[in-house]
């Protein structure tokens, strides 16, 4: 058990660390994936943004190198749209409590 | 203020990376943006280590500031431009922290480091070196400053703007969904507070909308421009985003931006919480 520090900041944490040991997948809800191009190479350095089932922004990550991102959200219908040099691509999801993996892919428009 | 002393795109910057008396500022939480390519010439500040006094829950102080200035070498009459990641939250954070402390030229990059990238603009990875300056910060400039008695009274009373996303705003969310959701404060949001997120005054790629659109989302919102604003989000970035838009490109005056925001608001023994999607009543 930590402590949460009310000081933390905003900014995402690591996208291609691993999910720290604090994290409780009984009560979070992870989505998670990797966004890759046409030619199924990862991209790092995009940008996902989680829209909510209106399609408000809720959240932007920046993928890593690996092309990796992550999520805290909660369970039921979410959009992820990636936007980078390499094309912009878009996904809605419905998810449940614990980790859920999407493969989300980008193309030149 | 308007759009034209507080704002440039990222032409003008290109053509001015190297020119004098401009200094390029990232400021970022997460430092490993910069040190993994930053625009050439820009120097960073860390939102956690330069930014925040390192014991108390506090930001730095006039002499704290100065000297961080005077250390990174920038002086009193340059023109500092300040962009970073996050669609520029910590950026227009630190712009208000610049004005605060009184600096005169002082600009936001539009897009910031999204806008940067996703033009497939220059990177570097040299870190530059700036002879130590002499900073001066003046006294902080409170008038845009707002604390938690005020936004108390400000209940039923002042245009309150709630900036966080719609599921943080409602209490079911606790953080933004990048982040674990555990936290010490109650959910909820501040009595009579206007929802109106950040995000909606950015486009996709992290530049600000027009001042029509702008104009057009506050209004349609309930802002009564009759009244003074106080912004607020959880940490206080996210709300220095939309103080910058309603004072520095909308030209509205005294609206403040409350940095304690929801971690010191949520955690306040006694005051009163609106939970769900309505503002609730005084």
């Amino acid at each position: 058990m930590t402590s949460p520090n009310i000081a933390a900041g905003c900014a995402a944490p690591d996208q291609s660390a691993p999910l720290p040991a604090s994290v409780d997948l009984e009560k979070e809800t992870v989505i998670t994936g990797i966004v890759s191009n046409a030619d199924g190479e990862a991209v790092g350095g995009g940008y996902v943004r989680l829209l909510d089932s209106s399609g408000e922004f809720t959240a932007e990550v920046v993928t890593s190198p690996e092309g990796v991102f992550r999520f805290f959200a909660a369970p039921g219908s979410w959009t992820l749209r990636a936007l980078s040099r390499a094309g912009n691509g878009e996904l809605t999801i419905d998810v449940t409590r614990g980790v859920n993996e999407v493969a989300l892919s980008v193309a030149a428009a | 203020m308007s759009r034209d002393t507080a704002l440039v795109s990222a032409d003008w910057a290109e053509k001015n990376l190297d020119a004098a008396g401009v200094v390029f500022v990232e400021v970022d939480e997460d430092t490993t943006a910069y040190d993994g390519g930053h625009i050439p010439g820009a120097v960073k500040i860390d939102w956690k280590q330069d930014l925040q006094d390192p014991v108390r829950r506090d930001f730095v102080n006039q002499e704290q500031f100065s000297a961080l200035l005077s250390e990174r070498g920038i002086g009193n009459d340059d023109k500092v431009v300040l962009y970073g990641g996050n669609n520029n939250w910590f950026a227009a954070y630190a712009y208000w922290y610049f004005k605060l402390y009184g600096h005169r030229d002082v600009v936001l990059l539009d897009g910031g480091r999204k806008k940067w990238e996703l033009d497939a603009r220059p990177y570097s990875k040299d870190v530059p070196t700036r002879a130590k300056a002499s900073y001066q910060a003046a006294a902080p400039d409170l008038s845009i400053r707002a604390f938690r008695d005020e936004v108390v009274q400000a209940i039923g009373v002042k245009n309150l703007v709630d900036v966080r996303s719609p599921d943080e705003f409602a209490g079911r969310l606790l953080a933004p969904a990048h982040l674990p959701q555990e936290q010490s404060q109650r959910a909820g949001h501040i009595p009579t507070a206007l929802s109106v997120p950040w995000s909606k005054a950015a486009n996709e790629d992290g530049t600000f909308k027009s001042d029509e659109e702008l104009g057009k989302i506050y209004g349609e919102a309930g802002l009564d421009g009759s009244k003074d604003t106080i912004a607020y989000c959880r940490i206080g970035e996210r709300s220095s985003h939309t103080w910058f838009v309603l004072k520095e490109l909308l030209g509205q005056q005294n609206v403040k931006n409350y940095d304690g925001s929801w971690t010191e608001y949520g955690s306040l023994i006694g005051v009163p919480i609106a939970l769900g999607d309505e503002p609730g009543k005084a």
